[in-house]
């Protein structure tokens, strides 16, 4: 071997593995979060372009109801503690108090496509009735997708840490901190989008 | 001399893996193998783009549609556009060359996510064979690599949801590629080596995944909305139904002009690390190329709209494009002196490697100066959608990345497999294809600015002969594939044993074996804070001693 690193930087090079995969995976995650946002800048960035230069037809313009979207956004903001609190019971070693919170986070995240559901059967347009539909359909449509991948990943996790032995631990967190990051996302677009589709 | 490995004790994750040639065909998690497997699925699909290029040139011998029937041709250049793109320059330059050699540059033994790089990788052979065969089964896409609307949603739909399907999984496995090299370049760097002394691909690859990474979810998400004008008939595109084809334009190229630097920015980075090696002085300018590149990555995410110069873009945006535009001049000029200022008065080794490289720097600059032509909106709409677009963009993605992977390949097939290549050979290939490059491609900005047409199959009689001379270039480009073929086959089983380091080179592929073991260092990684510390006392600084074998 020809290469011979000083016997400082040997040290060094022990003491650091190469494998402390959990922040790196979280790293990895918060990039394809910034990548799943631009996502969803585009399709915001499409809807406000056509709002101001694609303007209805009289007819097509519905005001849209918001007692459901704002208990949705109350839902999800709500959820968002939740799952907070779920991250504290864990580092407080405290797996039931852990396994509650994730329950009830998942059971709101539930309720959230339940009250989402209702308000697509109450809506007076469907997917292609006009552009304005079928943007307000992809948007919500997309973030539901979002929501209902969140709510199985966190069913995931809740399974992990009720299962004897404790798959989830304080110190091997990274599948709830994971979902939980995601879920913070998700409802943070969520707020993005109900400013932009049903208060603008 | 003789290297001998110590087993390493350190994650066994490969030692399921076959040890053959048969890992080239496995989910390898090996970034090395994972790289070839990318170069070579990469290099087979550019010969199949390769082969639709000439049916085009064949077509455009003459005046009239006869070698290929009109919808035919549509398929062709359309197959052949995305092919070229997507499944050939882009896994290359990122995928090929960044899975083999970021994990060497930040001393790293893989990258960070090694199973998420097999599963970029493998997302990229299905999406390939989807995009061919649709070809043969329903007739293939037909509007161009760009898929406007209408165009793309009143032609023959099934053709163009498998083009929208294939993207959109090349579009995957770019964006988990680019996850994987920001988290690999920024989180895995061996201890004590800093960003501003790591190779200068390392800095290119990481400005091209940011690109990545910020501008392909936008191409996917728009290809979503177009799969639903095309499948369930809403009117996002489709101005039949109140929709607005400008806003697909903008969100296209929104990823679409970022792509040229994705396609472009990698290559950059691989020149920058075969000129230091041979003319034996250190890169120029280390530090401006840095800010350069990352100048560029901002810039091209803000100049999009200068492809929609003739879409009634109003005055404002016009202008702001423009500028936007002629200032990316600046930083890309600032990398062209400094290769320039590389190579001057060096010990410069006239090989294969090199020549190509400054084969790259003159097709490139010659590209550039048209790139700032065309930012202007008078001259835009008088040569946009015409041939002169053809030229500049074959000038940039073809005389500049395509020269920089051939370059590569002749600098690193000694690592890859240990053998040296043919430089006779190599010369050859170098003379056809620089000669039939600018053979096919310099006429053709004779013929856009006197306005032929682009993605046409027929054509005014009075291009007849320009048109022709194009396709002998075209011809010498296919000849030229031959010699380099034969060559790297050959070379593979009967070429000279390269040894470790057959250039003397600096950076760290090259303190290891040709090919290195699988996790690139018996011992720990090497620090090497002087990568070009060419022409310098070679033990001073911390750097390794230089492999002489």
């Amino acid at each position: 071997m020809t290469t011979i690193p000083s016997p400082k930087e040997k040290s060094e090079e022990l003491a650091s593995s190469d494998h402390h995969h959990s922040d790196h995976r979280l790293f990895g995650l918060i990039t394809f979060l910034v990548a799943d946002g631009m996502t969803f800048a585009g399709f915001f960035a499409a809807y406000l372009t056509y709002k101001a230069v694609n303007p209805l037809l009289p007819d097509a313009i519905y005001e849209l109801e918001l007692p459901l979207p704002t208990l949705n956004t109350i839902l999800l903001l709500v959820s968002s503690a939740t799952f907070h609190k779920a991250g504290k019971a864990l580092e407080a070693a405290n797996s039931k108090q852990c396994q509650k919170w994730l329950l009830i986070t998942a059971g709101l995240g539930i309720a959230f496509l339940i009250s989402q559901m209702i308000e697509y059967f109450t809506l007076p347009f469907g997917l292609t009735d006009n552009l304005y539909a079928s943007t307000f359909y992809a948007l919500t449509g997309f973030h539901g997708l979002h929501v209902t991948l969140g709510s199985i990943m966190i069913l995931i996790v809740w399974w992990q840490a009720r299962s004897p032995g404790g798959r989830i631990t304080n110190a091997n967190k990274f599948p709830l901190e994971a979902a939980e990051i995601y879920w913070h996302f998700v409802d943070g677009i969520w707020v993005v989008l109900f400013i932009i589709l049903y208060l603008l | 001399m003789s290297i001998s490995f110590p087993p390493t004790t350190e994650n066994n994750s490969n030692s399921l893996q076959p040890t053959g040639w048969l890992r080239f065909i496995s989910f390898s998690l090996d970034h090395k193998v994972i790289g070839l497997q990318y170069l070579v699925c990469g290099f087979i699909f550019y010969l199949i783009g390769g082969i639709l290029a000439g049916a085009i040139r064949i077509e455009l011998l003459s005046p009239i549609s006869d070698f290929l029937a009109r919808d035919v041709y549509n398929q062709v250049l359309t197959l052949h556009g995305t092919i070229m793109i997507f499944l050939w320059i882009v896994p290359v330059v990122n995928g090929a060359f960044g899975n083999y050699l970021i994990p060497f540059y930040v001393g790293a033994r893989d990258m960070a996510f090694p199973r998420l790089n097999a599963v970029a990788f493998w997302m990229i052979p299905p999406a390939g064979l989807m995009l061919i065969t649709s070809y043969f089964i329903n007739g293939a896409a037909q509007s161009g690599w760009t898929a406007y609307p209408p165009l793309s949603i009143t032609t023959p739909a099934a053709g163009q949801i498998v083009w929208i399907v294939s993207v959109l999984l090349l579009g995957g496995s770019s964006i988990f590629g680019g996850i994987n090299f920001i988290a690999t370049i920024l989180k895995l760097r061996r201890p004590g080596l800093k960003l501003m002394q790591l190779p200068m691909y390392c800095w290119a690859m990481l400005g091209t995944s940011i690109l990545v990474v910020l501008s392909t979810p936008v191409l996917a998400g728009t290809l979503i909305l177009l799969s639903f004008d095309i499948v369930a008939h809403t009117g996002f595109f489709n101005p039949a139904l109140g929709g607005n084809v400008i806003v697909y334009q903008h969100l296209f190229w929104f990823y679409s002009h970022p792509a040229v630097y994705i396609m472009v920015l990698p290559a950059f980075g691989l020149v920058s690390e075969i000129l230091p090696v041979h003319s034996r002085k250190p890169l120029f300018g280390y530090t401006t190329m840095v800010y350069s590149i990352m100048g560029i990555v901002v810039l091209g995410l803000i100049v999009w709209a200068h492809h929609m110069f003739t879409s009634g873009t109003p005055p404002w945006m016009r202008l702001f494009f423009t500028i936007a535009t002629s200032f990316i001049a600046v930083p890309t000029g600032i990398k062209f002196f400094n290769w320039v200022a590389t190579l001057w008065g060096g010990r410069i080794s006239i090989n294969s490697a090199i020549l190509f490289s400054c084969g790259f720097i003159v097709n490139f600059v010659l590209g550039g100066i048209t790139g700032v032509a065309l930012a202007q909106v008078p001259f835009d709409i008088h040569v946009h959608d015409t041939y002169f677009v053809v030229a500049h963009f074959h000038y940039i993605v073809y005389g500049g990345s395509v020269f920089v992977i051939f370059s590569s390949i002749y600098h690193w097939y000694p690592k890859f497999t240990g053998k040296m290549l043919d430089e006779k050979l190599g010369i050859i290939h170098f003379a056809l294809t620089f000669i039939g490059f600018n053979l096919c491609f310099a006429p053709q900005h004779w013929l856009g600015l006197n306005g032929m047409p682009r993605r046409v199959a027929e054509y005014d009689p009075q291009f007849t002969l320009i048109n022709q001379i194009s396709s002998v270039g075209a011809l010498l480009m296919a000849l030229s594939t031959l010699p380099f073929l034969w060559n790297i086959i050959y070379s593979f089983l009967k070429g000279e044993t390269a040894g470790n380091n057959p250039w003397h080179a600096l950076t760290p592929e090259w303190l290891t074996t040709s090919p290195p073991p699988v996790e690139n260092w018996p011992g720990e990684a090497p620090l090497v804070i002087k990568p070009y510390g060419y022409g310098e006392n070679r033990s001073d600084e911390g750097n390794p001693p230089l492999n002489q074998d």
